[in-house]
C-alpha cells in the first residue's frame, strides 16, 4: 500500500518537526535525537531502522512523552498530532491521549505486563480509563480483543496471568491492549526481537491484519531490515541521533543512497546469495558526549568520506521522488560533487 | 575463481576429509524434581537422539527455534553436561564416559565461544590474563613469551596490542566477542563450539566477527558446531546444516540443498518465515500455527505433528528415523 497524492494532501495524522531530546549527563544536557523531522500519514505504516543508540527508541519515547524524568527532556522541536502540538502537554491531558489516541507495545511483553494482575484485567483497565463502559461491558471487549488477536479459549485466557502464557501469546495480549480503544497510531518498537522466527512471522502477520482492520498508522522501530521491507510502506533510517535517509520501501531497498544505508545491507547475510565476505563498518559511533557539531557524523567511518564532510552539515534533501538522504554525495547544491562523481569514488 | 566456484571446491575438499567428531544417539535429559522429597517426577527431553558428524576443517550449522535443544547439544559434545546415553567420538576415541583430568586433557582440544560476550568474561581479569588463563591450565610458560604470544593472538582478532592491559568494561561488545574468541583459540584447539556468537551484537559488527571466524577457520584449520537461530547467518558460515526442533534433528544438508530444496515441512516454514531484507522477493509465506510444545511433555510421534500442515494419522505415533533421501541430505519425515 502506497501513499496516494489525495492523502499526501490532508494533515498528516503525525508531524515531528526539528525534535531534539537530550538525555542529562552530569549536568548536562546531551542530545540523544538531533532535529528529527517526519510525517506519518493515516493508516500508514512507517519503518524506523538504525543500529543499538541510533535514538530510534529515544524518538518513539518522546512522542509518547515516556521519557525517564529528570534524565531525558524534550529540549526542542514540535511533535503535531492530527495538527495539535502535544509536545507540552501536561501528564493529565497526555495521560488522555495515551493508550487512546496513541499506543505503544514494546520489545519484552513480560516486563510490560504487570504480573500480579488477570490478563482480562490488564485490558479492562485500560477500555475503563478511556470510556464510559460497566464493568461487564470492558470484560466482554476485552474477551472479543483477546479474540480477534487469535488468542484461543479468550474466555478463559482472561483469567490467567501473564507467566501462564508463552512469549508469543504475551506479545498478541499487549497488541489486544494496545488496540483496546482503536488507537489512530500505533508505536511499535521492537515488537518481534525477543520471539522466534515463525511466531514473529505471526506476530508480523497479526499487526498487518489489526492495521488494515482498525485503519490504523504504525511506527515500527526495528533493527532488523528484513521487518521493514516485510510490512512497512515508508522507511526512515538513522544514524547517531539524526535521519540519514528517508525513502518508500520499494525505493530504498532497490535504490539505496546513503553509504550507510548501504553498507548497513551489505553486512546481512542473505538467504539467496552466496558471499564469502560480509561488507562491514569500520570504527565506532561517535558517543553521545563527544558528537561532533559540524559536519556528518558517519564521516568517521564512511568509505565514501571527502575533507568537506567533516566541515559541512549534510541536509535531507531529495534525491528522486519520494526519497531523500542527507550525504553531500546528493547534495546538488554542493560544487564539488560534481566531480567526485565523475571520479567514481566508490564502496569497495 | 567466483564465490560459487570455491564454494563447490570446498564441499569436494571436505568430502575427503577425515570425520572430527562423531555423535552417535546423543541424549541429554534434564532431571524434574518435585514432590516432597524432590524425586525426578519427569524429564525434560533437552536433546532426544541425536546423531551427527563433523569432518575436520567443516563448519555443521545447528538451528532452530529457543528450547528446540541446539545449546544443550553444544554444551554435551564438549561435557561441560553428562550426556544422559549415546556416544560422543573424537577423533575415534569416545570421550563420552571421561571424567577428572582425563577429560580435562581431552577438553584441550575443543573450545567454546559464548553468545554473550558481557557475561563471558572475568570483570576483575586484565583481558591478558582472561586469555592466559586456558594456557596457564595445561602449561608451565615463560612469562615473557606468553605475553608474546598473546599479544599477537589479540592483533590477530583485531584489537591493539594494550588490550592486553585492559578490563573488559573497556571494550565494547563486538570487541569483546573478539576477546572471547581469542581465549578460544589461545590453545589452538581443533573444534570450536560457537553458541550464538554474534546475536547479541549490531548488523555492521556481526559481520565483522563473522569475517574474522571464517578467516581464522582457514588459517588455524579449525572445525566449527556453529549455534544460532538466525538461519541467514548460520547457512552464511556452515558448510552443512542441521535443523533441529523439540530435542531432534529433523533436516541435516548442505548449506545449498537446504535452502533450495528444504524437505522437512518445518524446515520449509523455518525459511519461508524469515523476513529478507528485499522487497523484490515477496514470497509466499507458511505460517505455522501455535507454539513450540514442551519439552517435558513432547507430543508422541513426530515432534513436529502438533503444528505440521501436513500431518498425517501416523505421524502422532510413530518418531520418524533420519534417514538419506538424496545424497547428503538426511530427513526425518514420512513423506520421503
Amino acid at each position: 500500500m502506497s501513499v496516494t497524492q489525495a492523502s499526501k494532501k490532508q494533515t498528516p495524522l503525525l508531524q515531528v518537526k526539528n525534535l531534539q531530546t537530550g538525555f542529562k549527563i552530569d549536568g548536562d544536557y546531551y542530545n540523544a535525537v538531533e532535529g528529527v523531522s517526519f510525517d506519518v500519514d493515516r493508516k500508514q505504516i512507517v519503518g524506523v531502522v538504525g543500529e543499538s543508540g541510533c535514538g530510534k527508541s529515544v524518538m518513539s519515547l518522546s512522542i509518547m512523552q515516556l521519557l525517564p524524568q529528570g534524565i531525558g527532556k524534550i529540549r526542542g522541536g514540535e511533535i503535531a498530532f492530527e495538527g495539535a502540538d502535544i509536545a507540552g502537554l501536561s501528564d493529565k491531558k497526555m495521560n488522555q491521549i495515551r493508550g487512546k489516541d496513541i499506543s505503544m507495545i514494546f520489545q519484552e511483553p513480560m516486563t510490560s505486563l504487570n504480573p500480579v494482575f488477570t490478563i482480562g484485567y490488564q485490558i479492562e483497565e485500560v477500555i475503563l480509563n478511556h470510556e464510559k463502559l460497566s464493568k461487564k461491558e470492558a470484560r466482554k471487549r476485552s474477551v472479543s480483543l483477546l479474540e480477534s488477536v487469535g488468542i484461543p479459549r479468550a474466555k478463559q485466557i482472561a483469567d490467567e496471568y501473564p507467566h501462564q502464557l508463552s512469549g508469543g501469546m504475551r506479545q498478541r495480549v499487549m497488541i489486544a491492549m494496545a488496540i483496546a480503544c482503536q488507537p489512530k497510531l500505533l508505536i511499535a518498537d521492537e515488537p518481534t526481537t525477543a520471539l522466534d522466527v515463525t511466531v514473529q512471522a505471526q506476530i508480523l502477520d497479526l499487526l498487518k491484519g489489526v492495521q488494515e482492520a482498525n485503519d490504523m498508522a504504525i511506527i515500527m522501530i526495528t533493527h532488523d531490515l528484513g521487518v521493514v521491507a516485510e510490512i512497512c510502506d515508508e522507511v526512515i533510517v538513522m544514524y547517531a541521533g539524526k535521519i540519514v535517509e528517508r525513502s518508500t520501501v520499494d525505493e530504498l531497498f532497490n535504490h539505496p543512497k546513503h553509504p550507510y544505508t548501504k553498507l548497513l545491507m551489505k553486512a546481512i547475510p542473505k538467504m539467496d546469495e552466496d558471499v564469502e565476505k560480509l561488507a562491514t563498518i569500520e570504527g565506532l559511533v561517535p558517543s553521545i558526549i563527544n558528537m561532533p557539531e559540524i559536519g556528518c557524523r558517519f564521516a568517521n567511518r564512511c568509505p565514501k568520506a571527502m575533507p568537506e564532510c567533516l566541515s559541512v552539515t549534510p541536509q535531507l534533501g531529495e534525491t528522486a521522488p519520494g526519497h531523500e538522504a542527507a550525504c553531500l554525495l546528493y547534495d546538488e547544491s554542493w560544487p564539488e560533487n560534481e566531480k567526485h562523481h565523475k571520479e567514481g569514488v566508490g564502496l569497495a | 575463481m567466483t564465490t560459487r566456484d570455491f564454494i563447490q571446491d570446498r564441499i569436494d575438499s571436505l568430502e575427503n576429509r577425515d570425520v572430527l567428531l562423531e555423535i552417535q544417539n546423543l541424549k541429554t535429559y534434564y532431571p524434574v524434581k518435585g514432590g516432597f522429597f524432590k524425586r525426578t517426577v519427569g524429564n525434560v527431553k533437552a536433546v532426544d537422539d541425536v546423531s551427527f558428524t563433523i569432518r575436520k576443517g567443516e563448519t555443521l550449522g545447528l538451528v532452530g527455534e529457543s528450547g528446540c535443544g541446539k545449546s544443550t547439544t553444544g554444551r554435551t559434545i564438549l561435557r561441560l553436561l553428562k550426556p544422559t546415553d549415546g556416544k560422543i567420538l573424537f577423533e575415534g576415541k569416545d570421550i563420552t564416559k571421561l571424567s577428572g583430568s582425563k577429560l580435562q586433557r581431552a577438553r584441550r582440544d575443543f573450545q567454546m565461544v559464548f553468545q554473550d560476550p558481557y557475561a563471558s568474561l572475568n570483570p576483575t581479569q586484565m583481558v591478558g590474563d582472561i586469555i592466559a588463563e586456558p594456557i596457564l591450565n595445561y602449561e608451565k610458560r615463560n612469562k615473557k613469551e606468553l605475553e608474546k604470544e598473546i599479544k599477537a593472538l589479540l592483533t590477530r582478532v583485531g584489537l591493539p596490542e594494550s588490550a592486553y592491559y585492559k578490563y573488559a568494561h573497556e571494550f565494547s561488545g563486538g570487541q569483546r566477542q573478539r576477546i572471547g574468541i581469542a581465549r578460544a583459540l589461545a590453545l589452538h584447539p581443533k573444534l570450536i563450539v560457537a553458541d550464538e556468537p554474534v546475536s547479541a551484537l549490531d548488523v555492521s559488527v556481526q559481520s565483522q566477527v563473522l569475517n574474522l571466524l571464517k578467516e581464522l577457520q582457514i588459517e588455524f584449520d579449525l572445525t566449527y558446531l556453529f549455534i544460532a537461530h538466525d538461519l541467514s547467518v548460520v547457512k552464511h558460515m556452515s558448510d552443512r546444516i542441521g535443523v533441529m526442533y523439540l530435542g531432534s534433528l529433523v533436516e541435516v544438508a548442505s548449506n545449498k540443498d537446504l535452502y533450495r530444496e528444504p524437505l522437512h515441512p518445518y524446515t520449509q516454514a523455518l525459511i519461508s518465515a524469515i523476513p529478507e531484507p528485499n522487497t523484490a522477493i515477496r514470497k509466499e509465506r507458511i505460517v505455522l500455527q501455535g507454539d513450540v510444545p514442551s519439552p517435558q511433555n513432547p507430543p508422541s510421534g513426530c515432534p513436529f505433528h502438533t503444528r505440521c500442515p501436513m500431518a498425517m494419522d501416523v505421524c502422532s505415533k510413530e518418531k520418524p528415523p533420519l534417514k538419506e533421501v538424496r545424497p547428503g541430505h538426511h530427513v526425518a519425515c514420512v513423506l520421503y
